[in-house]
């Protein structure tokens, strides 16, 4: 039986490299799916803890966390294409039209 | 041992995979290799007896979740994007920024190393065995017990979500 904490490890790595992913790309779809990575780094957590401690819990978190996952993924997109029919670009440090 | 096999199998899939998403240049193939990701943990959840977490982290990420992104990834102008600079300025600085946040953690788990008997590295209890075994129908149980009112709230934050986005890419509000 595998020690509970490999799976922390595995999912530290995961976690890192969504961070990295969310802070150096450009492309707004790849940041978005770098949140995914993480996202799913925090579900291994989860369902890693759910069986060491014999309680369902922690898959029903990881139930809402996907859940959760569904509903960004459908608004972030969304105001991607958004965006893009009126700037033409998905590159995220082009997008200063707030900027003063 | 199969489990092993299974769970490094499955780590180290997750893991490369991962790193190749945040490094390709084109975005078609990071959604695909997302996509193994996703598989991956997918096949980590089986292997942690979660049966129910597996099938609807497929369905749902693999075939709901991923085919938007690949949608989305169609509709805009891939050729344009293909041919500018990928990573941004701070890209040096933000990952050395991000290793540091991983070595703390990792400093977080070190420091919390024990060495008592039947315990794993990080002092750990072993799993209960067994305790989880007609998975789905307990997932429902405590799914449809004891959070009712969160589950309600969550199909509401879908309706929200949905309305959203279709009001979001309407052409003209």
């Amino acid at each position: 039986m595998i020690p509970t904490s490999h799976y922390l490890f595995l999912s530290l790595a995961l976690f890192t490299i969504g961070v990295v992913g969310v802070l150096t790309r450009r492309n707004v779809i790849i940041i978005l799916m770098s949140i995914e990575l993480i996202l799913n780094a925090v579900n291994i957590n989860l369902v890693a803890f759910s069986r060491m401690l014999g309680s369902v819990d922690g898959q029903i978190f990881a139930i809402f966390i996907i859940t959760d996952a569904a509903a960004e993924a459908a608004v972030g997109l969304g105001i991607i294409i958004a965006f893009f029919r009126n700037r033409e670009t998905v590159l995220a440090d082009e997008m200063d039209i707030l900027k003063w | 041992m199969l489990d092993k096999v299974v769970f490094y199998f499955f780590a180290g899939l997750a893991v490369i995979s991962a790193i190749l998403v945040v490094t390709r240049r084109n975005a078609v193939h990071s959604a695909i290799f997302l996509i193994t990701a996703l598989l991956a943990t997918a096949g980590i959840f089986l292997q942690l007896r979660a049966e129910f977490l597996f099938i609807v982290q497929i369905i749902l990420y693999v075939g709901g979740i991923m085919v938007l992104f690949i949608f989305v990834i169609m509709l805009v102008n891939l050729d344009v994007a293909l041919h500018q600079v990928q990573f941004n300025r701070q890209w040096f600085v933000a990952s050395v920024l991000a290793l540091v946040l991983a070595a703390q953690v990792f400093f977080i788990f070190y420091a919390a190393q024990r060495s008592e008997p039947g315990r794993d590295t990080l002092g750990l209890p072993p799993a209960v065995a067994g305790r989880l075994t007609p998975n789905t129908e307990l997932v429902g149980q405590t799914l449809f017990r004891n959070y009712m009112v969160p589950f309600e709230i969550a199909s509401i934050l879908l309706l929200v979500a949905m309305i959203g986005a279709v009001v979001m890419a309407k052409r003209r509000v």
